[in-house]
């Protein structure tokens, strides 16, 4: 429509788009014809995320457009399309094919360019910078041929480069100019400690050093010589030193700068041409560049609200604090960090035995926190932080805010009721405590609940424990009993039966019942302690104590059906099946008339048998040499994989070999819900393995293990848990990752819920798997091995006990068959009758 | 008046669960639950999935009344009245049942 009002956005980065979804969420997009350039060949993606282009996320994992974006909102989208001119006179942008449009306002998010010093030698090959996809694919391409991997900048984004070229397998080097890593964030003492973690890892760091030349190398490719004369070679330099805006075109169409570069902005982020906005890395507020993505947000809402007047959020500056993990190591500051407030005073601690160090620095009259640093552990950044921006008084004695809490003495918490409703939890996703507790309000009960309500803690995770604390504060403030007890015969979470059984030794459910519980006992809490009992002591399901607990499919071993016949699925590990066996399956299916299809999970499932049935089916199956498969059970379904480098031209490792291995390992564990594996033998990945509970994907440097994810009704994708393991250390970590999930997830969460719930998420996670942080994984690998140990193919031995057989019949006085079990046939194989054809039989196949 | 089959020995069901009879052409699902020593006798089809199939469910015990949920969709029927906790429109029927010596027998 010719009314409409021409908006130009140039550049589609983080907060580029941010800006066009904000005008999509305020309904104005419609008002405008809107044309985005972007100069990169794809539309935006999650720069903050980039590292993980190398653990495996694609560039469209990394996407942050949700699909259909530009079409549903006719936005035009130009890529590979740089704005070269601006002329604000015509109101005319050129872009560089020479196409010109007009337009009737502007927004710029040109975003900025990495800084590269201009030493002699920066522009050789194999000098590259850390910003864009097409940028990693250089470094990737670069580091395939070479050894030795530098980068020049020990700053934030230069460690995380660092752990780029590490995790590609280059000796890895940081050169930083200051005399500390993370000069703007951390003082003396964290950079320090930092330093010797990450050259723990593996990293070398060299301070105070002064690129001074670069040139051909004698063993690398480049030489670097320093100021103190020493030399380092190398084969790729990566430049980390600092951005700069992009503001060329602001520059030649002589829109106001800043001394030092950068677009200068009002508190509406209009530039000096009120029909000119300028928003994110390009933009300079108040003598500030904000090169993180929340300040950029924020301006991107606040300019999409003015231009439509449609609000009167002003920018107004941003807090710097930021709490990260670089290569492992947790980093936060917070606020005056340096202590460079008059007056100012600093309490320290240093643990040099577990490498933490923090340090608080405290306003003259010890009433307000000014300032933190915190290396090696951060998990009080929410408390602090919210410390400092709500200017909240101290406690008496503010060195226990960064002590570690002794026995008896509880730490001082910051009362979450204190904070103002205004105050921003999650800074990621600008979620305010009165935002979360409007979820609470509208029926949000668990951490889970307000991730999904209100995106808070779903970014960089770094506020879950303070989402936590305000959401249990609002339950309580609502008189909101959270009921967590499983049913009405039990007041206690699944959590606390498995450790009343574990730590009691409780062996039947009588005994728990009678110590423990009330009443005697229903569909819920039954399964659940069959479920932990086998967990716990892996006894025989079906003997005399655990019978009359089994759920619907784990009483006869078979998935029951609509119409009362069952499934039978016999595991073939890995999807491996030798010809002999699958037509012992097919002859079965065939003299049974059973339904017959292949799963998901890489086996077969034979549908259709009658209770009488399946001890015969079962005993051909068992003296064939097939196993029960668990379909049945809470537990291990199958472990899916490729074809692997036994046959793959690309495979890397053998995945079938290891999914046998692991299929054999853990079929059997009884756990809260079921759980799916996946193994890939190259990162092509073939078997899915990242939308699994478990998922292992082979690399050059060994298996990658990745978890908790899920297809099915909310699919999510696995996060990775660790990296280049050899099998062993592999298998130890599932031993313990899959016990800890059996030891404290609810009732029927699978792996995916579960960790969204965890306070901490992958982060406690790992610390709970790798580092040992509760001090339970010999514990854990213990009762893993007792599983193991312990296995037994129910269906055999079902198969030993004439007893147990006797159940096996739909009547306990008759050898009939339940009349209505009826079939018709349908593409050649039965399927059940309906309801109505049951009852007109002429068209009925005969009942086996 | 009532007319008893005998339909199996008690020790043919394992104590908290149940089992199907054939008695007269009907199916009655038999239960045993552990927390008392009375047997009890429901109609074996489920009229909400359609199945002949309760004698397969849980037995439960819902705000102190005994209950079978039914195995497909998880429905309780109180094992003393047919009562449906969850749908007050539908209900499955009860017979009488009664051990003598060790044997089981069903009125139907």
């Amino acid at each position: 429509m010719s009314n409409q009002e021409k908006l130009i956005v140039v550049g589609n980065g983080m907060v580029g788009h941010k800006f066009l979804e904000s005008l999509v969420e305020m309904g104005q997009a419609q008002n405008y014809q809107i044309t985005v350039l972007c100069e990169e060949p794809r539309p935006a993606y999650d720069r903050v995320y980039l590292t993980s282009y190398f653990s495996g996320k694609t560039a469209e994992d990394l996407s942050l457009v949700s699909e259909g974006f530009f079409e549903a909102n006719n936005i035009e989208l130009k890529l590979n399309c740089q704005a070269t001119k601006l002329d604000r006179t015509e109101k005319v942008i050129t872009t560089q094919t020479g196409e010109k449009l007009s337009y009737d306002k502007i927004i710029l998010a040109t975003g900025s360019f990495p800084f590269v010093p201009p030493v002699p030698g920066h522009e050789r090959d194999n000098c590259l910078v850390y910003r864009t996809i097409e940028d990693l694919e250089a470094i990737k391409a670069s580091a395939q041929n070479g050894k030795v991997g530098v980068v020049v900048g020990g700053g934030l984004l230069g460690l995380e480069a660092a752990k780029a070229l590490h995790d590609l397998g280059l000796e890895t080097h940081v050169v930083e100019f200051a005399p500390r890593l993370m000069a703007v964030q951390v003082d003396d003492g964290g950079g320090a400690l930092l330093k010797s973690k990450i050259e723990e890892l593996g990293v070398k760091v060299h301070t105070s050093k002064n690129t001074q030349n670069i040139s051909d190398g004698d063993e690398c490719f480049h030489k670097m010589e320093f100021a103190d004369g020493e030399v380092l070679e190398t084969d790729v330099i990566l430049f980390s030193a600092g951005i700069r805006p992009q503001d060329a075109l602001a520059r030649s169409s002589e829109i106001e700068l800043g001394p030092r570069g950068g677009i200068q902005i009002n508190n509406h982020c209009q530039t000096s041409d009120p029909d000119v906005y300028a928003i994110g890395e390009c933009a300079l507020w108040g003598g500030m560049i904000y090169g993180l993505v929340a300040p950029g947000y924020n301006m991107a809402k606040v300019a999409a609200q003015h231009l439509t007047q449609s609000g009167d959020a002003s920018f107004e500056g941003a807090d710097m604090s930021t709490k990260l993990k670089l290569m492992g190591v947790d980093v936060a500051s917070i606020g005056d960090a340096h202590a460079r407030t008059e007056g100012s005073l600093s309490y320290s601690y240093t643990d040099e035995v577990n490498q933490v160090y923090k340090k608080i620095v405290v306003s003259g009259d010890k009433k307000s926190l000014l300032g933190v640093v915190m290396v090696g552990e951060a998990e009080d950044y929410g408390n602090l932080l919210q410390m400092v921006l709500n200017n909240m008084e101290l406690p008496e004695n503010p060195e226990a805010l960064i002590l570690p809490a002794l026995d008896g003495a509880a730490k001082p918490t910051l009362g979450a009721g204190a904070l103002p409703d205004t105050a921003v939890i999650c800074s990621c996703n600008d979620v305010s405590k009165g935002a979360i507790c409007c979820s609470v309000q509208d029926g949000a009960k668990t951490i889970g609940d307000v991730k999904s309500a209100t995106k808070a803690a779903t970014a960089c995770g770094g506020c879950t424990a303070l989402v936590t604390q305000v959401m249990n504060a609002e339950l309580t403030n609502l008189g909101v009993e959270v009921n967590t007890d499983i049913c009405e015969h039990f007041a206690y979470t699944r959590q606390d039966i498995y450790s009343i059984v574990r730590v009691e030794g409780i062996k039947t459910f009588s005994e728990l019942l009678e110590k423990h519980g009330k009443g005697h006992g229903c569909e819920i809490c039954k399964p659940l302690a069959a479920s932990v009992l086998a967990s716990c002591w892996n006894d025989y399901v079906l003997n005399d104590d655990n019978i009359g607990l089994q759920d619907t499919n784990d009483i006869y071993l078979g998935n029951m059906q609509k119409d009362g016949t069952y499934s039978v699925v016999p595991r073939m590990p890995g999807g491996e099946v030798t010809p002999e066996g699958l037509i012992l399956v097919g002859q079965i299916a065939k003299d049974y008339g059973l339904y017959t299809k292949l799963t998901g999970g890489q086996r077969v499932d034979l549908f259709g048998a009658q209770l009488h049935q399946l001890p015969e089916i079962w005993q051909r199956l068992v003296d064939g040499g097939f196993e029960t498969g668990h379909a049945y059970g809470k537990s291990l379904r199958t472990v899916k994989s490729c074809v692997g480098s036994t046959w793959c031209r690309y495979g890397v490792e053998d995945s079938v070999g290891l999914a046998i291995e692991l299929e054999n390992r853990y079929k059997g564990l009884r756990s809260p819900h079921k759980f799916k594996f996946g193994v890939s033998g190259c990162t092509r990945e073939c078997a899915e393995a990242q939308s699994k509970d478990v998922g292992i994907i082979a690399t050059e440097n060994g298996w990658n293990l990745y978890v908790c994810g899920n297809g099915g009704m909310k699919p999510r994708h696995t996060d990775l848990l660790a990296q280049d393991l050899d099998k062993e250390t592999l298998i130890k970590y599932i031993d313990r990752f899959l016990m800890f999930y059996v030891k404290t997830a609810d009732r029927l969460q699978r792996t995916s819920v579960w960790m969204d719930n965890l306070e901490g998420g992958l982060d406690y996670l790992k610390a709970v798997v790798l580092d040992d942080k509760l001090n339970i994984v010999s514990e854990l690998e213990e009762q893993m091995e007792a599983i193991v140990d312990t296995y037994q193919c129910e269906w055999k031995t079902t198969l030993e006990s004439p007893e147990k057989l006797k159940r096996f019949s739909h009547f306990i006085n008759s050898k009939e068959k339940d009349e209505a079990v009826q079939f018709v046939e349908v593409r050649d194989q039965i399927r059940p009758a309906t309801k109505e054809e049951r009852v007109k039989k002429e068209d009925l196949i005969a009942v086996c | 008046m009532s007319n008893w089959t005998d339909v199996c020995a008690l020790t043919d069901i394992d104590l908290d669960t149940g089992v199907c009879a054939l008695v007269n052409d009907q199916q009655v699902a038999i239960f045993r639950p552990a927390s008392t020593n009375s047997l009890f006798a429901v109609g074996n089809f489920d009229p909400i999935g359609e199945a002949n199939v309760l004698s397969r469910g849980l037995i439960s015990d819902i705000k102190g009344q005994l209950t079978v949920a039914s195995p497909l969709y998880k429905q309780h029927y109180v094992l003393q009245s047919g009562a449906c906790l969850e749908d007050g429109t539908v209900s499955i029927p009860t017979f009488q049942v009664k051990v003598e010596g060790e044997r089981v027998l069903v009125a139907a």
